[in-house]
């Protein structure tokens, strides 16, 4: 009897087993056709040292390709721009999400305006920008008028603030958008108790609100971290594939080695950058898991 | 106290004002400056987006004027782009074959492993979908060499399927469908299977009308994703002749200012329309990316 049961039961497992690998059968092959297998591979590239007599020469490549000053310099802007960027798209967005939920007129309408650069192709808006920031732009027209000196946005270190704002602009809205969802969150009962007890707007921010949507900052913080990997695009897009400085970013490094096709220097770059994203999740993970309360999004 | 409370709410009304002025003025300056002859383009942006680009020809101003409104409404832009420059729509045209595949792939291969995810679930699943996590948050620096790799191997560098074969796999909207589709009451599907349904109709007839709108907010976010894309045609697709306008109008040649405002506006049409009829299914499905657990 029990064994029958057992057996049931096993057979059963078993069929939801295959059942549930079937569904995934499509999704898992590519995956592991076009992503996971080929990854592997290039875990091996890194580690020898050419394709052809492929001695093993393990971390040679890595310290090759950390003392090679293009990929330094790639690596500190890169993470210059998200040093900066980040927390300000953070705060910026919580900020907006905040006003909007201090029940002004116009509402919706303002979530709309917020969140439409991110329906906007960069490509779009780029000739903007070069009107805007170049030397003899309407930014610098506007600046002379009060006597200040212009300055070459594009072509000098101030790029990267010109590619901040762009950023901004581009990713604002989306991360407000998760703000409003973490705030209306927010047991009602707890802010009218703090109502109640004459808590100001402030106490109410700091001592309530915030505590609530730390799952939430850390999520966003992730999430504009990533973002702020991809922005090679903006700046691709208004300086070229040669920028001024501060905005040679990974990415351009990435796509001189594509053009040469030095496939060890790839695949210990792509490696190296792997490992860093999986660290950098991992701590804000934990971070999240120490302090944050799981308020489902 | 009330006095006090009104004028805090308009200083927080002018704030959003400003604010929303910033976040609209690139876009709407696109668009009205679209409507401009190209003399006047030449005339009031010729020396900044020329002198962008190496040999240009004629400059007209000698400093930029940047303008709301044009002296003079005309749609010779469009003309120009849309009876004249044939090479500008087969670029949307590249952009359009390259992107639809991706959603309409994507977010059905998506559905299917949604469903494994979340009506079978073991200990190896977890990991699996954990590691789809992890890939998910791979900046484009790391995926694109894997991408460009099998590409490479199979023979399909260069072509366009060196893009659309990765995007169709990529795991963004398997995690955020399989979020919604674990919101569907476990109930509603333990009696379905009561009243004999088989898999197939659980699939079909239950999860998939349940996330209706889930997916329909996927598809606009992963649309708007590839219809921006820049990093994967430079490198998985190097041929400019099949390139995607997105890469293509930063380099809109300097002969050929006057159409660019024209050209940037028709490029934002198809996802404004998008976002115009589907804000709220976006918004909600913003919404529920907020969270990696769970």
């Amino acid at each position: 009897m029990k064994l029958k049961e057992y057996i049931k039961r096993y057979n059963r497992r078993s069929r939801d087993n295959i059942n549930g690998w079937i569904w995934l059968a499509p999704s898992f092959i590519g995956v592991a056709v076009f992503y996971m297998v080929p990854f592997f591979v290039i875990v091996y590239y890194s580690l020898i040292d050419n394709p052809i007599q492929r001695n093993f020469v393990f971390l040679d490549n890595f310290t090759a390709l950390l003392q090679n000053r293009a990929f330094t310099t790639a690596a500190m802007n890169t993470l210059r721009f998200s040093v900066i960027a980040v927390p300000l798209a953070v705060v910026l967005a919580l900020a907006l999400a905040l006003l909007l939920e201090a029940r002004i007129p116009l509402k919706s309408q303002f979530r709309t305006f917020f969140l439409s650069p991110l329906m906007v192709p960069v490509a779009s808006v780029v000739l903007i920008w070069q009107v805007l920031f170049h030397f003899d732009g309407a930014i610098n027209e506007f600046l002379m008028r009060f006597g200040v000196e212009r300055l070459d946005w594009l072509q000098s270190e101030h790029n990267q603030l010109v590619v901040v704002i762009l950023f901004l602009w581009k990713n604002l809205g989306y991360n407000m958008i998760l703000f409003m969802a973490a705030l209306s969150n927010i047991p009602r009962e707890l802010l009218e108790v703090a109502d109640v007890e004459g808590a100001g707007p402030l106490y109410k921010l700091f001592a309530v609100k915030l505590r609530y949507l730390s799952p939430t900052m850390l999520f966003v913080t992730i999430l504009s971290l990533i973002n702020s990997f991809k922005v090679f695009r903006e700046a691709y897009l208004l300086t070229g594939d040669y920028p001024y400085g501060g905005l040679y970013m990974l990415q351009h490094f990435m796509n001189n080695i594509f053009r040469s096709l030095d496939y060890q220097r790839l695949a210990s770059a792509a490696v190296i950058m792997a490992v860093a994203m999986v660290i950098i999740i991992a701590v804000l993970f934990i971070i999240e898991n120490r302090f944050g309360k799981d308020v489902e999004g | 106290m009330k006095k006090g409370h009104l004028i805090g709410r308009a200083i927080l009304f002018a704030l959003a004002a400003v604010f929303a002025i910033g976040f609209l003025l690139p876009t709407v300056l696109t668009v009205t400056n679209s409507f401009m002859t190209q003399s006047e383009i030449d005339a009031n942006y010729g020396m900044v987006l020329e002198s962008a680009r190496p040999g240009g020809s004629t400059y007209v101003g000698d400093s930029v004027n940047l303008k709301f409104i044009p002296d003079r409404v005309s749609f010779s832009q469009y003309e120009t782009v849309l009876f004249r420059s044939p090479e500008y729509l087969l670029k949307f045209w590249n952009s359009i074959i390259l992107v639809i595949p991706i959603v309409i792939a994507q977010v059905g291969i998506a559905a299917f492993a949604s469903y494994s995810f979340t009506r079978y679930q073991g200990k190896l699943k977890n990991v699996l979908f954990f590691s789809y996590i992890i890939l998910m948050l791979m900046p484009y620096q790391v995926t694109v060499v894997p991408n460009f790799l099998v590409a490479d191997w199979v023979g399909i560098l260069n072509t366009r399927w060196a893009i659309i074969f990765p995007g169709a796999f990529a795991p963004f909207s398997v995690f955020l469908l399989t979020k919604f589709m674990r919101r569907i009451p476990a109930s509603l599907i333990e009696a379905a299977k009561l009243d004999g349904a088989n898999e197939w109709q659980v699939f079909s007839k239950i999860c998939l009308p349940q996330c209706r709108s889930a997916l329909y907010s996927i598809a606009i976010l992963v649309f708007i994703d590839y219809w921006n894309m820049v990093e994967l045609p430079i490198i998985l697709l190097p041929d400019a002749a099949t390139q995607p306008l997105s890469v293509y109008l930063a380099t809109i040649n300097a002969g050929e200012v006057g159409i660019a405002f024209a050209v940037a506006v028709i490029y934002m049409i198809p996802p404004l329309l998008l976002f115009l009829h589907g804000e709220e299914a976006l918004v909600e499905g913003i919404m529920h990316s907020g969270s990696v657990k769970g």
